[in-house]
């Protein structure tokens, strides 16, 4: 540690197959890639339970149940049974996703009032125009925190494939501590959480846009409002 | 019209919702489907449009049996109303009227159209069509629901309790404007609700549901008050049926007195020949407003109220004008109205 520039300042760290940027761009393609597994398999089937209202107990057992699952646990055991790749990492990551996209989508869907449903399938929705056109787009804000919540834990957690030698971020946590450059950790350590804010105000400004304001209550003046008061609800996001 | 044939529902628990219902709901009236909770009276609304499935039996609309259609198309051809809205928070109010029309594949400008013009009719000004539901008020919000519920121009609707989740200011306001859209309009339609108060102000024609989805009786409001098939109607219509009755009798043939002094009190008028208070000795404080008056066209309900609570116990009668024609004591009134009891 004689050299006193602080690790994310020194150029030579910005560029080749160990820079950062390239370590980001790893972690990056991991993250996603979880994601969309985990999106895959957790949205239809929530959507089904949500809709259906059948196998509510799968939803809520197997929201738990993943959530107790320790992921470096899991990755080793995976490694061990498939061999070191890329795959027992996604497997790992991926059981890691569905909780909160399962129980979010379940329970967003189980929440739409009730009133609204009935009255789309008594003006003669079909069930899937009732699921797309009414139950989703009322679901939304739910739906999407249980999206930005499992962004959040994928983007911290994939630090765990450098410990079966894959790249990522996790790289510069491992080769850190492996030679004692602290600095190296602490500038992983940033870089993660900053990526993860970044991911989720990124994903927050998606749901500005999808989100229908008669949801979201975003720039609609309340009732009773005068048409001349242009008054904003700073409450909702 | 909509015929109900041996009716039948059982749900999979075993209870008996609906039995052996037989009833006809004629064209172009409304029906009141009324009584109790639990006796049936929703689950047989909600069978019509095939929200519930009967468990025997034939529900004919216009002669069709429902049974025998594909109960999405069923569905889009027939108005439906319900208590809280059940409107869509993420669309606008004009999405939400066009929601039957878009089903139905119509183009997006006819769509649009359609909904602005029934905004209008149900007295919403065309500056909400841009608003999402959450900005509305509830009787706002029961208006669009029943400009939804007519955007596809279906000649049969659905009301299940549309109008008792307002206060009672607002709904009395809905309940007579629903009556003016439906003398324009002329629908057939069948209109579930606990308040018998309603059922007599709304139905033309009132079905009396019991218990176990039994039938008590079918009739006209003014029938049910005054001639009640059996001691469950007589209980539910309640004990002023009486004077509720009155509400179905004019005040044509009631005989006025000329006007003058009553009871120590002179009814003053104003130039043009109104009346605006009472005067005199009989007049506690010596002067009280005129609160109200009748014409030939109203209820003797109304006339009987206004006696009651005038403050010389003497309902004023005026003319097209809104001038004043005669005075109704309210010996009077008592006495015209055990005449008509009396046998000829």
């Amino acid at each position: 540690m004689g050299d006193d520039t602080p690790y994310l300042l020194d150029g030579t760290h910005w560029s080749g197959p160990t820079g950062i940027p390239h370590l980001l761009l790893a972690h990056l393609g991991y993250t996603g890639v979880a994601l969309l597994c985990g999106i895959a398999i957790a949205l239809p089937v929530g959507l089904y339970i949500g809709h259906t209202g059948r196998g509510s107990f799968l939803a809520i057992n197997a929201g738990n149940a993943g959530r107790s699952l320790p992921t470096l646990g899991l990755l080793m055991l995976m490694v061990t049974l498939m061999g070191l790749g890329f795959l027992p990492v996604l497997i790992a990551l991926t059981v890691l996703v569905i909780p909160p996209i399962l129980t979010t989508t379940y329970a967003g869907l189980r929440n739409v009032d009730r009133s609204a449903v009935d009255a789309a399938v008594g003006m003669g929705m079909r069930p899937w125009q009732v699921l797309w056109r009414v139950e989703v787009p009322m679901a939304l804000p739910v739906m999407l925190g249980g999206l930005r919540s499992a962004a959040l834990q994928v983007v911290a957690t994939a630090t765990v494939a450098a410990s079966v030698g894959l790249s990522g971020l996790g790289r510069l946590l491992i080769d850190g501590l492996s030679v004692n450059d602290y600095g190296r950790v602490v500038a992983g350590a940033v870089v993660v959480a900053v990526l993860a804010i970044v991911l989720d105000l990124g994903l927050g400004l998606v749901q500005r846009y999808v989100v229908s304001p008669g949801v979201s209550g975003r720039g609609l003046r309340r009732r009773g409002a005068r048409a001349s008061a242009e008054r904003l609800d700073p409450d909702l996001l | 019209m909509i015929t109900f044939e041996h009716i039948r529902k059982q749900f999979p628990d075993g209870t008996v919702a609906v039995d052996d219902l037989d009833l006809e709901l004629p064209s172009g009236k409304i029906t009141v489907f009324v009584g109790p909770s639990g006796c049936g009276k929703t689950t047989s609304l909600r069978m019509i449009n095939r929200m519930v499935e009967p468990t025997s039996g034939r529900i004919l609309v216009d002669g069709e049996d429902v049974l025998e259609k594909d109960p999405a198309v069923l569905r889009r051809g027939i108005g439906y109303v319900i208590q809280h809205a059940g409107l869509f928070p993420h669309r606008t109010v004009v999405d939400n009227v066009a929601t039957v029309p878009h089903l139905l594949g119509r183009s997006k400008k006819e769509r649009r159209a359609a909904a602005m013009e029934l905004l209008e009719r149900v007295g919403l000004p065309t500056a909400f069509a841009d608003r999402y539901p959450s900005q509305l008020s509830g009787g706002q919000q029961q208006r669009v629901g029943v400009a939804r519920a007519l955007a596809a121009d279906p000649p049969v609707m659905l009301m299940d309790e549309p109008f008792s989740a307002v206060d009672p200011v607002v709904r009395d306001q809905l309940q007579q404007e629903f009556l003016r859209l439906q003398s324009e309009l002329g629908k057939t339609i069948a209109l579930v609700t606990h308040d018998i108060d309603e059922a007599v102000k709304l139905g033309d024609t009132i079905a009396v549901f019991r218990a176990g989805g039994h039938l008590a009786q079918v009739g006209t409001p003014q029938e049910l008050l005054e001639r009640p098939a059996d001691d469950f109607v007589r209980d539910f219509v309640g004990r002023d049926r009486g004077f509720r009755g009155l509400s179905f009798e004019s005040a044509a043939s009631l005989p006025v007195r000329p006007l003058g002094e009553v009871g120590g009190a002179r009814l003053v008028l104003d130039d043009s020949g109104r009346p605006v208070c009472w005067e005199g000795p009989g007049v506690r404080g010596g002067s009280a407003p005129v609160e109200g008056t009748f014409t030939a066209h109203d209820s003797l309900r109304l006339v009987t109220d206004l006696a009651l609570s005038s403050p010389v116990a003497t309902a004023v009668r005026v003319d097209g004008a809104g001038r004043a024609d005669g005075l109704v004591p309210h010996h009077d009134l008592v006495d015209h109205l055990a005449a008509r009891r009396a046998p000829a």
